[in-house]
């Protein structure tokens, strides 16, 4: 009894301050309100089950981990579209219509064109955009986060970085012909 | 440098991710090349506005509570494991209890009436209404995951209520509870299906009851009832009753 208080004494205090970055990944994740509920819940659940095997170093990056492997279990539950990532590698080329700097700035500067824009990334851009830009997450911590070695970490961010802003111009040209 | 790989660790430059001499060789880049410094500034102007605050999503306020309730939950199912590592035992010996009284009384007179199912159909409305008009009655244990919920159950009812998640077919295990109903300690597995909940009440059935599963419509809720592997269950829910038979079709499964 006084055991398992201690063991969920000492998760409390090491885990429950990440609530809201869990919910934000779970939420980005799934997209659905009612959804990142059920799995930040569930995954803190994993995470007391687990916590013995929790090294005491970041326990944010240890419980994103878990809430990011519960969201994709849920999401392939739920059959949520898209997990799948079409092959664009040509991703250093310039089109004209990025060499707008003005546009861009015009683009971000509302918020939420800037929140649909990212909903609407493959889910593998998404998370690691969330990862690095909202939680701030080195390069390291991302690949441990999400199993992949650094140099996909760096590819995914560069290419959806790319991906973002290509929606967000198309958004705007789809706001004007409106 | 090329325009190439200046692009390419235009990020790393920006997520401070370089080492110094890659740093200064990009810095010169950018500086000459008016190309990649206009692509540098694009991605530094899309980095900054996803740093945008109000595109962060807090937890709200009930989801703390929530995931409190459910750890303490849990911590507790883990001890009550722990000091009672003899309950199989004793779950054993009243399971043979139990076997013996069935047999005893599969011998008595049979009296069952219809009129009594149709007050217990009542109960199992009343109680189904209680639990979606109370806050937080809808479940003690909130959990989807079966195997959180099955061993919940244990030493709170004398019996072991099958727990699954139907959630492939769209009926999500919520959670469960214990109640009183039918003069007994009843468990009651608790699903979802949209903004419908199906409460799922399940106890060890009268030996004498008929195995032949019927339903009605009480009040315009959809009641479906029947007995199977010894347990008596009654389905109940809002749901339309297409959907409701499809449900019971999967936990008789």
């Amino acid at each position: 009894m006084v055991e398992t208080q201690k063991k969920l004494t000492s998760f409390e205090e090491a885990v429950l301050p990440h609530l809201d970055a869990a919910y934000n990944l779970a939420r980005w994740l799934t997209r659905n309100d009612a959804d990142a509920h059920d799995v930040v819940q569930e995954a803190y659940l994993r995470a007391f089950r687990f916590f013995g095997g929790f090294n005491g170093v970041d326990g944010r990056a240890w419980l994103l981990g878990i809430v990011r492997n519960t969201s994709y279990t849920w999401m392939q539950q739920n059959r949520s579209p898209g997990i799948s990532v079409p092959l664009d590698d040509e991703i250093y080329e310039i089109e004209s219509n990025e060499l707008n700097p003005e546009a861009l700035l015009q683009q971000t500067a509302d918020s939420r064109m800037v929140r649909a824009a990212l909903e609407q990334l493959p889910v593998e851009f998404r998370e690691v955009l969330v990862l690095r830009e909202l939680e701030e997450f080195s390069y390291k911590e991302i690949a441990q986060i999400i199993a992949l070695p650094i140099g996909t970490v760096m590819s995914r961010l560069a290419r959806g970085r790319k991906r973002l802003q290509q929606v967000l111009i198309h958004q705007k040209h789809v706001e004007v012909i409106n | 440098m090329s325009c190439h790989t200046a692009q390419a660790l235009i990020h790393g430059y920006i997520d401070s991710e370089l080492d110094v001499g890659q740093t200064a060789e990009l810095e010169r880049h950018i500086h000459e090349c008016k190309t990649c410094d206009i692509v540098y500034r694009n991605q530094l102007t899309l980095s900054s506005a996803l740093r945008d605050s109000t595109l962060y999503f807090a937890a709200p306020e009930d989801l703390k509570r929530r995931v409190r309730t459910s750890l303490q939950i849990e911590a507790k199912t883990k001890t009550t494991r722990k000091q009672f590592g003899w309950g199989w035992s004793l779950m054993a010996a009243s399971l043979a209890v139990v076997l013996i009284a069935t047999t005893l009384w599969k011998f008595a007179p049979s009296f069952r009436s219809s009129a009594n199912e149709g007050l217990v159909a009542q109960e199992v409305l009343a109680d189904h209404i209680r639990s979606l008009q109370m806050t937080n009655h809808l479940t003690d244990v909130l959990s989807t995951d079966q195997h959180t919920v099955k061993p919940w159950f244990n030493g709170k009812v004398d019996f072991s209520p099958p727990v699954r998640d139907f959630a492939d077919h769209d009926f999500r295990l919520y959670g469960g509870r214990v109640g009183y109903l039918n003069n007994r300690v009843v468990a009651t597995v608790v699903y979802q299906r949209r903004s419908h909940f199906i409460n799922l009440y399940i106890w060890p059935a009268d030996p004498t009851s008929d195995a032949k599963e019927s339903s009605l419509q009480l009040q315009g809720f959809n009641l479906i009832q029947w007995t199977s592997s010894g347990m008596s269950f009654w389905a109940v829910s809002d749901l339309n009753s297409v959907e409701l038979q499809e449900f019971v079709r999967y936990v008789q499964q």
